[in-house]
């Protein structure tokens, strides 16, 4: 017998998705997680900066995802589940003690999250050596091992990411030397550099691109360009920190189809993927959001799912593709579906590559159906709204950024 | 005393280890790194080649031919695995197309009778994702995949498994010829052998120098890779290789042992022997020429880049001698076909060995020699009952896994090492899941702990 539900990932999309279709009385629910704890990136992330929205104080990541499991101790979670492979029609491939197995499910969702770009494909030239981490493996070595892996690193990158992993240093008693930036401003929000630069006395060089990597067993230094001047920093680590990609790989390997921009999956209005079983919601559809932001999509998917499961929620006979073009990087939902429930007041998700200042148009073939002047940076949401969309009607859908 | 000093431990050295410590020779296997494979052996593309492009009547040839055939029969012993790819030397120019036949007469020349000559036509059937500039192809059926640390871990457990010493973290520093046996300076104790054979790779130029006025230069020639994740696997079959130019062999796309798709090596001379650095320009020209092959490894996402240094010479073929009265044997110039030729490369040895210096028999196995699988193409434990905690979950690699791999008779002894044991953190996210935990298990056994606690 198949599930109703099986959701991949133990995290804030995935947890709250679960509660949620408990709360629609749908309680044959079984949530997977690979790790052997659940609580997804949350719980090695020691800093008090979740829980305001969702449990209305300030929580570290550990105590956020502890309320969050409370929360679902009614649900079926199964974590050191290993989910290798995603099949049609909701059958999944799963590795546990009881070796490998075929279940399935009524409805899948995925909320396996993201993960930062470790060095390899950023293509950074010089030696290989040890010490060069990205912040979530810092994150991890620090708060669930209590490790020390160095003592004076780099971070690359200014995502507010970069600033987390500053505080994690702090905790272990390491002070970082610079925060490297290429872009000519912080990657987030204002504030973040000026804590760096004048609470914790770390020096935040934007303009700065990361040119070599040099030492043979450790870390010996990083070789900078600044202003076109080479400099070189002795260090003896490197954090690697943001440009989060989703973690995709089983949907790479599946039948469902697999957005470019985002590198998730394609979703619709309800979060339905391209095989109508199959939903995904949180960090898989968008490097990166909050945990707060991937845990209201949760809910949202979850709501989805339980109309979905009622009957509520008709099969699509129309999907309309939303394109983009550059600089524009991506846009989530990448489809509306011409079924209930009509996409009117839903905000579209999107992002751009550099900063832009321009007029933001939503076109329908050639035609200007809606537009903005906008200022957008890189990693900040630009909002879209669908009312103008009109779904019924075939046609190219395109939503674009020309500057000026 | 030994009867045998094998100065390093790449796959070259390992096989050679393994061959005599077969024969009943008393072996001790000396490498300067925390491991073996910590020189040339560390990156190359995984490829077990039939030769079938090897200057014809060289030594290089012979020891492909006759490595290539003892990998098959020894490989099930060792618990190693064959993916059957075969390669397709593929021709993109009009140019490449009239070269096709003369590649196809030296390898039948060569003894590979089975290579042959295919159209456009068939070769889009064979490999559907190919570039459609593809003009032809010659196939060469023989061509496999294999693992490349597997093989040579192996080969040293083997060694081990019938006696031989490893000693790891053992440079060669100096040493002495008494007339019938050398004493070996190093950085650990003094090593006495009644034969000295030099494997030492990039380093064997420096090494010889100290027997005599080496007859050659080691001119390391580095060779950048890049590696794609599982999602770029299937894009093709076979190994796709270029036609090669006077310079170089080319840059080849081949799927690897664990899953993935490589492409390169770059062929750059340099001149450190230690040090083989990624380039981003080359690296992005890599991926490039990737995509101009198979235009759909666009987005596909890379999961390693890494640079190896081949240890070539100024001489096209092998640089293999005994010398009787010095009780000296030199083994050089072994550049990119080392993983194929490395076993012939042994037998070749023993050969001058026996005809030189010693008869050598047989001896007994003291335990098991059979390494754990790596490779995708066989069973792998985290598909069994009861596996235990999975630590890496790109590459799936249990806990199991990496403590046996600290335990095994040659253990892992730092990160790299382990990686190459386990597959641990070799994957897509290169750490950022998993590393903490791979540390939490492996940094007890390592003799440099890289991580200490910090004090909250």
């Amino acid at each position: 017998m198949p599930h109703d539900v099986i959701i991949v990932g133990a995290g804030p999309a995935g947890l709250a998705a679960a509660c949620r279709l408990h709360r629609s009385g749908i309680t044959d629910v079984v949530v997977l997680d690979r790790e052997q704890w659940p609580g997804g990136v949350p719980r090695h992330c020691g800093h008090r900066t979740f829980g305001i929205r969702e449990f209305g104080r300030p929580l570290t990541g550990p105590q956020y995802a502890e309320r969050m499991i409370r929360r679902a101790q009614s649900v079926d979670i199964r974590t050191g589940v290993s989910v290798t492979k995603l099949q049609p029609d909701g059958h999944v491939t799963i590795t546990s003690q009881q070796g490998v197995e075929q279940i399935a499910a009524r409805r899948v969702l995925l909320t396996t999250g993201a993960r930062e770009t470790p060095r390899a494909p950023r293509m950074v030239s010089g030696t290989r050596p040890s010490g060069v981490l990205t912040t979530g493996s810092l994150q991890q070595m620090v708060y669930l091992a209590g490790m020390r892996p160095f003592d004076r690193p780099v971070i690359i990158g200014s995502e507010l990411v970069a600033f987390s992993a500053l505080l994690t240093l702090r905790h272990a008693g390491i002070k970082a030397l610079a925060i490297i930036e290429p872009g000519s401003r912080i990657t987030a929000r204002r504030p973040c550099d000026l804590v760096a630069r004048w609470l914790l006395g770390i020096p935040v060089l934007t303009g700065a691109r990361l040119v070599a990597i040099h030492g043979a067993r450790q870390v010996e230094a990083v070789e900078i360009e600044q202003t076109g001047k080479r400099e070189t920093i002795a260090c003896d680590g490197i954090v690697f920190s943001g440009q989060f990609v989703p973690e995709a790989a089983l949907i790479q390997t599946s039948h469902l189809e697999l957005d470019r921009g985002t590198g998730g999956p394609v979703i619709d209005q309800c979060w339905r993927c391209s095989d109508p079983t199959y939903f995904a919601a949180g960090n898989l559809l968008h490097p990166i959001e909050t945990a707060g932001v991937a845990y209201r999509e949760g809910a949202a998917a979850g709501a989805s799912i339980a109309a979905s499961l009622r009957g509520a929620l008709r099969l699509p006979d129309r999907r309309v593709r939303i394109h983009v073009v550059s600089p524009m990087r991506y846009i989530y939902p990448q489809v509306i579906a011409n079924s209930a429930p009509p996409p009117n007041g839903l905000m579209f998700n999107a992002r751009v590559e550099r900063e832009v200042r321009g007029r933001l148009t939503v076109r329908f073939d050639d035609e200007a159906v809606w537009s903005r002047h906008i200022h957008a940076l890189p990693e900040r949401r630009v909002r879209v709204p669908a009312a103008g969309l009109a779904v019924t009607q075939e046609g190219h859908w395109e939503v674009r950024l020309d500057p000026g | 005393m030994f009867d045998v000093a094998v100065i390093g431990g790449g796959v070259v050295g390992c096989a050679v280890a393994q061959r005599f410590a077969v024969g009943g020779a008393t072996t001790v296997l000396l490498e300067r790194g925390s491991d073996i494979l910590s020189g040339a052996s560390k990156g190359n593309s995984g490829l077990l080649h039939t030769g079938f492009d090897a200057p014809e009547g060289s030594l290089e040839l012979r020891c492909m031919r006759s490595g290539y055939a003892e990998y098959l029969a020894l490989r099930k012993e060792l618990n190693l695995p064959l993916i059957e790819t075969g390669a397709l030397v593929v021709a993109w120019t009009e140019a490449d197309l009239l070269k096709l036949p003369g590649i196809v007469a030296t390898a039948h020349r060569n003894g590979i009778s089975d290579v042959h000559q295919i159209n456009a036509r068939d070769l889009s059937v064979r490999e559907p994702r190919l570039s459609k500039r593809a003009l032809g192809a010659v196939v060469v059926p023989g061509e496999h995949v294999i693992d490349p640390w597997s093989s040579p871990l192996a080969y040293a457990e083997r060694a081990h498994a019938h006696g031989a010493q490893i000693r790891r973290q053992c440079e060669v520093t100096g040493g002495t010829f008494t007339g019938d046996r050398w004493e070996l300076e190093t950085t650990d104790q003094l090593v006495i052998a009644r034969v000295v054979i030099n494997c030492a790779g990039n380093y064997a130029d420096l090494v010889e120098g100290i027997n005599r006025q080496p007859s050659f230069a080691i001119r390391p020639r580095k060779g950048q890779l890049v590696v794609f994740d599982k999602a770029a696997h299937d894009l093709c079959t076979a190994i796709i290789l270029p036609v090669p130019t006077a310079k170089s062999k080319g840059v080849l796309l081949a799927r690897t042992a664990y899953g993935n798709l490589l492409i390169g090596p770059t062929a750059e001379e340099q001149e450190a022997r230690n040090i083989a650095t990624t380039d981003e320009a080359a690296l992005r020209a890599l991926i490039e020429f990737g995509r101009s092959v198979i235009p759909d490894l666009e987005g596909c996402f890379v999961t390693a880049a890494f640079a190896g240094l081949r240890p070539a010479t100024q001489f096209k073929d092998y640089q293999i001698h005994a010398q009787p009265h010095r009780r000296w044997i030199t083994v050089a110039g072994i550049r990119s076909t080392g993983l194929t030729a490395s076993l012939g490369i042994a037998q070749y040895v023993a050969g001058l060995y026996v005809e030189n210096f010693a008869p050598l028999g047989d001896a007994v196995a003291e335990t098991q020699t059979a390494v754990p699988n790596l490779a995708e193409v066989n069973p792998r434990p985290y598909q069994q009952v009861g596996h235990g905690e999975i630590v890496c979950h790109c590459e799936l690699v249990t806990a199991g896994e990496i403590e046996a791999a600290l335990t095994r008779p040659l253990p892992a002894r730092d990160l790299g090492g382990l990686r190459r044991r386990t597959r641990c953190m070799m994957g897509r996210c290169q750490g950022f899941y998993c590393q903490w935990r791979v540390m939490q298990l492996a940094s007890p056994y390592f003799a440099e702990n890289p991580v200490r606690p910090h004090a909250t």
